[in-house]
């Protein structure tokens, strides 16, 4: 049971606050901020109690999401209403922002009391809501010259890109209806690597969490059909032919998933609602089914005159089609480590020392596969020591990987029927995100 | 927040709203509501524009509606009479064609929260449980529960009741839920609602259509139902088994509760639904949001305090991201912690390797603790990680790396040669108190293996003025008397300085009266020093890691999937054997001071302190009693004293049988075993506290030993003099008949009694007192004085001597 719920901005200025039960008469909000702020450093722990107050919340778009709730809630329960909330205010807004709750604030509002009554929830479905909410979405995005990229040279749409702009889902689901807005439809592989390799460059642990989420537009969409790989496997004990067969280890469906084809053809049927959903998860354990994207090889030296000399080679070892964007390696570095001077291979790199974090960032905006890149960096440290080389610690890796899927999960085909009167765009979208992809040195 | 110019906004909204142009355009009535809304929200009052907002809800605009709704009842508290106005309008749209509008007025209706508007809200309440709508339905039924809470001790309505049990059947599933929570709150002080056996047997088969916080609301009011027999036990279960996998982890941990709290019975099942959910567990170890990680953490070492091999096989995935927060961080540890085996002690331990130098300290520090408990099993490898963190010469390091050393010391005694030549040079880099503590503390234990230690503590020492904390200062007192013991030669000069500068200068008494104490001890000579102050130096009992036995699943199911785990506490009770990392730091002192503590009072017990600790709480609470003053003066000088002591000899001698009528002679004997170690200088101090005046002493180890003392007695009828003798002259006789002889024989011969065997018999010392004129009243008085001194002196030494028999 929700007692209260309240929006904070990451500054902690109360953006939305609802109180559902009319019981606490303290100032909730402020109390929860003055023990935000009474932490050091950004992470207060999920749960904070005062007296017979307790806060639960999330972080989502660089705000607070807070609840106040009982003792003996649910966890659970509280942590994934508070995030499918998150979520249906991203769908019903557009995006995910102080400013975009700021506008949409009556949206909001109207979204909560349906979604809550009396601190039950009653439902999340944006099926069931969007019978409910009436008022228009406010959309907070600036106008912007990269918006006519599909006008053509003569104000004619070209569909010259084949690819959807990322940020081609972040509108509000809503707009469809009223303006008649194209009708769409997203089918997103995103996955998630943990990985860790050695510093002898053996792979100690690779894992993959992946999900399919559909994300759609159409106003009237009764079934769609999506079919994965036919050699996927899901587990570890099913006997794998020769061949380059997709393996995962556990997956779990959606409820509305229908499954009667995907034992024999893989493939998923269901009737997707407006906004986004998740369809699939699965993950995969310590068997990546390629080598991991990336590897490094470090030279670390202190020179004669107390400086501390990086020599990092970063290879990819995607396939030559692929590439990695917005690549970021972060090496930490001894404290007290004060200038840095660096010598990159290409000027559109960057690096800087950030003493705050004691590390040296590392940035490549794009890393094509089958590449190698190198970087020297001079530290100047003073009283480094020989020991000062322990806390030259692992190297954390960030990247984007487009149109790449680290477990080979493909999408066949994506169908839609009965077949759509209108005119439907139908995008299929792979990507593969960093969640930790440390190397040791 | 405060708002500028949210009088000036206030006013000119309230002209907007009472505008008969705007009120006309509908597009620009409901922006104008809007904006009165959004000033709301931003922490305007706006509660003067009630009446105006009381108009404006009478429109056809449904946003507009909802709008004026959720001003109204943020502020129809503040104005119950305007708000009567607004039932009006809200019992107009109950009765509107459009569902939507009727659930609106209905919810709104009920969240007035006004107990005076009760008796018009509850008709449409009636009417809203049998509405054709099912949105309309599911407001209905929790307008029921907020009509009882806003009246709390009033009747319940039993016809209100009976509908919402046969609401139970309604086709929507939402309300069906929504009336278990509804009769929950009405029914709050009978226990909640009835499961009975169809209910349950409805809920769990109408449980598919629900979502998912549906299924978690009917499978947490499912907790209370009993099976009658282990058939339909088993057949609940069974049915319940897909949800026990469930991808949502809500409905798996609500389920794993249902489980939990069926087969409180069968251990066996039990343990299979843990094994079963812990796949789902993990899934949600990896999932995209940190905080349900962070929930999975907490919740899957609630699970390991019953299998504490449940995760054996994928500690990998416990490994941290080096993104994570650093509470998720510290969980991760502790997990990884309790999965240590031969196998994956070098994995793991690499990996932790990796968090010591982690930015954030306090997850560095929860690194470093953590490969201090992996060292109880693997003490080797993890001295070798923990000595080689030293040399980066970081004070939050250093000073977590010393405590866990000394905490790895206290349970792994053979590790102290290696802790031992780590520790040189550490002094430098430690800042905190805490950590200093912990260097002191290994200093004092293991000073003779340390070639450095006296030069380090003759720093701290030199340093003690400007110390500004308590614990270090005491630990520095204990630390340098048990270096004195093992190197004394080094060590007795710095200790003296100490010692004068704890018992002169010192202002806290708590540092003071330690001081004092080892003093006191020191004069006691040196092997009772070494008693008291070589304690144990190690518990390998509280060792080792592996091997834990598992708890029964009782002692947590009740707090699984509550708020419980997640708090920064939560995981206390489970590490109590083991010690958790915040709980683990001051876990070595209290077991080395616990058993002087102890010992002491053990030493209490013993029968015949007994009897003089009970003697002198009586004698004590006696004295106030006595109303007796004792007063100095007038003086009576040394030669005076003597004159009329041997008079009153003479005199008794003389006339030994004769009764003088102002004078009065009397023999006592005081039970005070140790207070003839007392130095003269203690002894008059403590008489004087009291306003007797000690004369003359012999020193403090002959025999025959003697205290000669007076005072005067303010007293009713007269004042008197009392003059005394205090005599031990050795052996204490039991029959008092030969005392004369006993003590002329002892005169010679007892002084050559060794002093150690002595004290820890009875001393019995003889009191005698002369007193003119006679007052016996007061001599009674007068004694019960003088015992009660003697008998705090003589257990302050005991207090002492209980700690030489550690």
């Amino acid at each position: 049971m929700i007692r209260q719920l309240f929006i904070l901005s990451s500054k902690g200025d109360p953006l939305l606050f609802r109180d559902f039960r009319g019981e606490t008469g303290d100032d909730v909000v402020n109390v929860f901020y003055q023990k935000v702020t009474a932490l050091p450093g950004d992470q207060p722990p999920v749960v904070m109690t005062l007296r017979d107050l307790h806060f639960l919340h999330i972080r989502q778009g660089g705000l607070y999401w807070v609840a106040t709730t009982t003792a003996d809630s649910s966890p659970f329960t509280i942590v994934e209403f508070l995030n499918r909330l998150a979520a249906l205010v991203k769908d019903y807004c557009g995006g995910l922002s102080e400013k975009s709750v700021q506008m949409n604030f009556a949206l909001i509002y109207e979204l909560l009391d349906e979604v809550l009554d009396y601190g039950h929830i009653q439902t999340t479905s944006s099926d069931m809501l969007k019978n409910f909410l009436q008022s228009e979405a406010v959309s907070s995005r600036p106008f912007s010259l990269f918006d006519l990229s599909n006008v053509g040279l003569f104000g004619a749409d070209t569909q010259q890109s084949k690819v959807a702009p990322s940020s081609a889902a972040a509108r509000p689901i809503q707009a469809s209806r009223e303006q008649g807005g194209r009708s769409e439809i997203f089918v997103d592989v995103v996955e998630r690597m943990s990985v860790v390799v050695g510093s002898n460059g053996v792979l100690m642990k690779a894992d993959v969490e992946g999900e399919i989420r559909v994300k759609c537009f159409m106003p009237s969409c009764s079934e769609i059909r999506i079919g994965l790989n036919e050699e996927l496997s899901i587990g570890k004990s099913q006997l794998r032919g020769y061949g380059a067969a997709v393996r995962v280890d556990r997956c779990s469906f959606h409820q509305g998933v229908r499954l009667d084809e995907f034992d024999s053809h893989r493939i998923l049927r269901l009737c997707p609602s407006q906004g986004e959903q998740t369809v699939m998860q699965y993950q995969l354990t310590d068997d990546l089914p390629t080598a991991p994207p990336f590897r490094l090889f470090p030279t670390i030296e202190r020179d004669g005159t107390g400086r501390l000399i990086l020599f990092l080679k970063l290879r990819c070892d995607l396939p030559p089609k692929s590439s990695a964007v917005n690549v970021c390696a972060s090496v930490p570095v001894p404290k007290g480590a004060v200038s840095l001077s660096q010598e990159l291979s290409s000027p559109d790199q960057s690096a800087e020392l950030q003493s705050q974090n004691r590390a040296v960032v590392w940035q490549i905006p794009r890393l094509a596969g089958g590449t190698q890149l190198s970087a020297l960096f001079k530290l100047d440290v003073p009283g480094l020591s020989s020991a000062s080389m322990l806390e030259v610690g692992p190297v954390g890796l960030s990247f984007e990987l487009p149109k790449f899927s680290a477990t080979g999960l493909q999408i066949r085909f994506l169908r839609l029927s009965p077949v759509q009167p209108a005119p439907s765009q139908r995008w299929v979208r792979y990507v593969t995100h960093s969640d930790s992809y440390s190397i040791r040195i | 927040m405060p708002y500028l110019g949210g009088e000036e906004t206030v006013r000119e909204l309230k002209r907007a709203l009472s505008n008969p142009n705007v009120q006309a355009e509908p597009l620009r009535y409901r922006n104008t509501v809007l904006r009165v809304v959004r000033a709301m929200s931003q922490g305007v009052n706006v509660s003067g524009l009630f009446s105006e907002m009381v108009k404006a809800c009478a429109t056809v605009d449904v946003v507009q509606k909802k709008l004026v709704y959720m001003f109204l009842c943020s502020y129809a508290s503040l104005n119950p009479e305007l708000s009567l106005l607004v039932i009006n309008t809200l019992r107009k749209d109950c009765q509107d064609p459009n569902p939507m509008v009727r659930s609106l007025a209905l919810r709104n209706m009920s969240n007035l929260r006004l107990p005076s508007l009760v008796e018009y809200v509850e008709q449409p309440l009636t009417a809203g449980l049998r509405d054709r709508a099912a949105c309309v339905r599911r407001v209905a039924v929790l307008g029921w529960a907020k009509l009882y809470n806003l009246q709390p001790g009033s009747d319940i309505d039993a016809a209100v009741v009976n509908e919402l049990y046969s609401l139970l059947r309604d086709p929507d599933p939402v309300v069906m839920v929504n009336c278990l929570r509804a009769l929950d709150e009405i029914l709050k002080e009978e226990g909640g609602v009835v499961i009975n056996k169809p209910i349950t047997h409805h809920l769990l088969n109408r449980m598919k259509e629900c979502d998912v916080w549906g299924q978690c609301e009917v499978l947490r009011v499912l907790q209370r139902y009993r099976p009658q027999s282990d058939d339909e036990l088993f057949d609940i279960l069974s049915l319940l088994d897909a949800s026990l996998v469930s991808p949502h982890p809500p409905v798996m941990a609500a389920t794993l509760s249902l489980f939990l709290s069926l087969c409180a019975d069968l251990p066996a099942v039990s343990l299979a639904a843990l094994e079963r959910v812990s796949g789902p567990l993990l899934a949600a170890c990896g999932s995209g949001s940190r905080e349900m990680r962070f929930t999975a953490l907490c919740h899957i070492q609630l699970l390991m305090r019953s299998v504490p091999g449940l995760m054996g096989p994928h500690f990998k995935r416990f490994f941290c991201g080096y993104a994570e927060p650093a509470y998720i961080k510290q969980r991760k540890m502790q997990i990884m912690v309790e999965l240590v085996n031969d196998e994956n002690v070098s994995m793991l331990l690499d990996e932790l390797k990796g968090y010591c130098t982690d930015v954030n300290t306090d997850t560095a520090q929860a690194a470093i603790q953590a490969i201090g408990h992996i060292g109880r099993s693997y003490s080797d490898r993890c001295l070798e990680i923990l000595t080689g963190l030293l040399g980066l010469k970081q004070d939050h390091i250093t000073s977590a790396v010393v405590q866990t050393l000394r905490d790895l010391v206290w349970v792994c005694p053979q590790c102290s040669d290696t802790v031992c030549s780590a520790l040189e040079g550490c002094e430098e880099t430690l800042q905190d108190s805490q950590g200093r503590q912990a260097l002191l503390w290994l200093l004092g234990v293991y000073g003779d293996g340390v070639s450095s230690a006296p030069y380090t503590l003759e720093a701290f020492i030199d340093g003690v003025k400007s110390e500004v904390s308590l614990g270090v200062k005491m630990e520095l007192l204990t630390a340098t008397m048990r270096l004195f013991l093992t190197r004394p030669a080094e060590t007795q000069d710095m200790l003296g300085r100490l010692l004068h500068y704890c018992i002169e200068e010192e202002t806290d008494m708590c540092v003071r009266d330690l001081g004092l104490l080892y003093y006191h001890l020191l004069k006691c000579g040196i092997e009772e020093t070494r008693n008291v102050l070589q304690g144990r130096r190690s518990d390998p009992s509280l060792g080792v890691l592996i091997g834990r036995p598992a708890q029964p699943i009782s002692q947590w199911a009740c707090s699984f999937n509550t708020l419980e785990p997640l708090k920064k506490g939560g995981t206390v009770t489970q590490t109590a054997s083991r010690g958790s990392p915040e709980h683990e730091a001051s876990k070595p002192k209290t077991a080395v001071e616990l058993p002087e503590t102890l010992d002491c009072s053990h030493i209490h017990t013993d029968p015949p302190d007994s009897a003089s600790t009970g003697q002198r709480s009586d004698s004590a609470a006696e004295l106030p009693a006595a109303s007796l003053t004792l007063s100095l003066s007038p003086t009576l000088s040394p030669e005076e004293f003597e004159r009329r002591w041997l008079q009153r000899c003479s005199l008794q001698s003389e006339e030994a049988a004769e009764e003088s009528s102002d004078f009065l002679q009397t023999e006592e004997r005081i039970c005070c075993s140790a207070v003839l170690q007392r130095s003269p200088q203690t002894l008059q101090a403590a008489m004087q506290l009291v306003n007797i005046q000690t004369l003359a002493f012999t020193p403090p180890s002959t025999l025959p030993w003697r205290v000669f003392f007076y005072t005067h007695t303010a007293g009713t009828p007269a004042s008197t003099l009392i003059l005394g003798e205090l005599l031990y002259a050795g052996e204490a006789d039991p029959a008092p008949k030969d005392e004369e002889e006993e003590e002329r024989k002892a005169d010679g011969e007892a002084a050559a009694e060794d002093l150690t065997g002595r004290k820890d018999r009875q001393v019995e010392v003889k009191v005698t007192l002369k007193q003119q004129p006679k007052d016996e009243e007061a001599v009674r008085a007068f004694l019960s004085v003088l015992s009660t001194v003697l008998h705090t002196l003589s257990s302050e030494r005991h207090d002492e001597h209980a700690a030489t028999h550690l």
